[in-house]
């Protein structure tokens, strides 16, 4: 049983960062999911500090707030004059670093282990169970990774032609009048509020992974939003699962073998796929030149 | 403890010095990062040492910086080697590029790090905690290595001054006039790497890319001329490590690399807010006077052409 719950947990989490990473890999800003699942650490500390419970929505609405601070900053600096990468590595390392200060300043009211935040652990997760009444409903982070896919989904699919417009042509949008701001935001609320939901299950270099590397591999393989969107999740899904078992025949960690199988995927599309492979690309210029 | 009895400790001074040591060659390594718009290759390079250190010493059963950095060195020359493949090759775009590379790389070295933990040969403890980053845990040995490579990461950046300008600011006309430019951009990326290694025992992976950058954004602000401003971020490189490397001393339990970031981010505020012309004060007041000077000649003109004010 425990299997099937880390497998579900993790597909679920897989899924949901794909889909805020289709459109961050397609908006060029892939390394903004890297600095946000960083730099939401101080957002988690002082949540976790006010709350005292590690599982509570006051630590979502904290990673939120932060992420959205760190969006804001970016585009601060961003629009005084410093280069947009070197913006966004500044202001995450920066926050990065005040988190990993508080946790030592804390460091014994804080259950909170700097390696368990960075890996995460999803091999303890099915044992912290959510009981209702003394019934036992399952894994605590099935229900929560559960939700946040449910509002990644709803959120999408309420505002696809909005997030696509502003994905693709931006200019376009806004002259059209869609709130252009307001949807940057929203979706980079999305990728705050899932960052840190898996954050605690799978850990910051799992989620960053699963934002970018299914995205890129379907973008491979597609030119449709939808299609890539579909196809993003059904590579998270089948990372969790290879990844999985390969993690229990090796004995390793987990999360590190689900990204191993996602770089693998990816590799092996980035050689073979049917549109946009390398390979393939070749064989078609060969036949031109013949 | 005050600062004079704090010198007087053997123990920190080493580590003072490796600090500032540090700084210096990340600082002006940096710059060039900055200007070739690779700030994030740092981040990646330091999350792509990982697997290569793990070899290294899954290779030699030892935990030596040297062979450390051999491993990282090729494991930096695969990642850079890849992202630029990859951007090449396909539609994937450079930031994507990095962030598959940064991961999958981190991924494996995750698995070897677990792997080698479960192989259980006694001497692997501490080897997580290379990645965090533990300036105390330093010693003399280690302080002379990281003294050798800091210098020589400073005379390639001399001795190469003129290319590596040539390449930053223009590399079309540098492979036009038959520079080498292949192999002075991988002789950067090697000397990044150099940099994120040594860095990454003293402040750790996430930290090591905030040393490359910061000191080298923040000193951007204050000149237009490439050789101030390497000196510049060199500079504030020293400084963050001095005042990182103090402060952890002077407050318990606190770890020197987020302190010596922090104060790299105290620095960057300060340049945003008070540096000469690009600074955010300066804008001001620069505003305003050219506004008054707006204001004069449409006075001056309006009284000329007879009209009432």
């Amino acid at each position: 049983m425990n299997h099937f719950w880390i497998i579900l947990i993790g597909a679920l989490v897989a899924s949901s960062c794909s889909i805020v990473g289709c459109f961050l890999v397609l908006r060029k800003m892939s390394m903004i999911g890297d600095a946000i699942s960083h730099a939401i650490l101080p957002g988690i500390v002082i949540a976790f500090l006010l709350s005292g419970t590690r599982d509570s929505i006051v630590m979502i609405v904290g990673a939120t707030c932060i992420g959205l601070i760190t969006v804001f900053l970016i585009q601060m600096f961003q629009n005084s004059g410093v280069q947009s990468d070197a913006s966004i590595g500044v202001v995450f390392t920066a926050l990065f670093a005040v988190g990993v200060v508080l946790i030592s300043l804390f460091t014994r009211q804080v259950d909170l282990d700097l390696d368990c935040v960075l890996y995460g652990e999803i091999a303890y997760a099915p044992w912290d169970t959510l009981d209702i009444g003394g019934m036992n409903l399952g894994p605590k982070a099935v229900w929560g990774v559960e939700s946040i896919f449910i509002v990644n989904i709803l959120v999408i699919s309420l505002f696809y032609k909005q997030f696509k417009l502003c994905s693709f042509d931006s200019a376009m949008a806004a002259a059209l009048g869609i709130p252009v701001a307001f949807f940057h935001y929203l979706l980079m609320s999305l990728v705050s509020i899932t960052t840190v939901s898996s954050f605690e299950s799978v850990g910051a270099i799992l989620v960053v992974g699963m934002i970018i590397v299914p995205a890129a591999t379907a973008y491979l393989l597609t030119d449709k939003l939808n299609r890539m969107i579909i196809y993003s999740m059904i590579i998270g899904i089948l990372c969790s699962s290879i990844g999985y078992y390969v993690a229990y025949l090796l004995d390793a960690s987990i999360a590190g073998c689900m990204i191993m199988i996602a770089g693998l995927l990816f590799f092996i599309t980035l050689f073979l796929s049917p549109k946009h492979g390398v390979l393939l690309k070749k064989w078609k210029q060969h036949k031109i030149a013949v | 403890m005050n600062i004079i009895a704090l010198l007087q400790d053997p123990n920190t001074l080493w580590i003072l010095v490796s600090s500032i040591l540090l700084g210096i060659s990340s600082g002006v390594i940096g710059c060039f990062a900055y200007l070739r718009k690779q700030s994030l290759m740092g981040d990646a390079l330091s999350h792509a040492a990982l697997p290569g250190v793990c070899f290294a010493f899954i290779l030699t059963g030892t935990k030596s910086i040297f062979y450390f950095l051999i491993g990282a060195i090729i494991a930096g020359i695969i990642a850079t080697i890849s992202i630029g493949y990859i951007t090449r090759k396909t539609r994937i775009k450079q930031d994507s590029a990095l962030g598959i590379v940064l991961t999958v790389f981190f991924g494996v070295g995750i698995v070897l790090l677990t792997q080698i933990q479960h192989s259980a040969s006694g001497n692997q403890s501490g080897l997580d905690k290379f990645l965090f980053g533990q300036a105390a845990s330093m010693v003399q040995s280690d302080v002379y290595t990281m003294a050798g490579i800091g210098l020589f990461v400073i005379a390639i950046c001399t001795l190469f001054f003129k290319e590596f300008k040539l390449l930053s600011f223009d590399s079309g006309f540098a492979k036009g006039i038959g520079l080498p430019i292949t192999l002075l951009d991988q002789l950067i990326m090697i000397l990044m790497v150099i940099a994120v290694v040594i860095g990454i025992q003293a402040v750790g992976v996430v930290l090591m890319a905030a040393l490359l950058i910061t000191p080298a954004v923040s000193a951007r602000y204050w000149t237009e001329k490439l050789h101030v401003m390497v000196m510049l971020s060199g500079l504030f490189g020293a400084i963050s490590g001095l005042m990182g490397t103090i402060l952890s001393t002077q407050v318990n339990n606190l770890p020197t690399g987020p302190l010596i970031v922090l104060a790299a981010t105290c620095i960057f505020v300060l340049s945003v807010v008070i540096a000469p012309t690009r600074g955010v004060i300066a804008k001001i007041v620069g505003r305003k006077k050219s506004k008054n000077a707006f204001l004069k000649q449409h006075i001056k003109q309006s009284v000329k052409d007879g009209n009432v004010i």
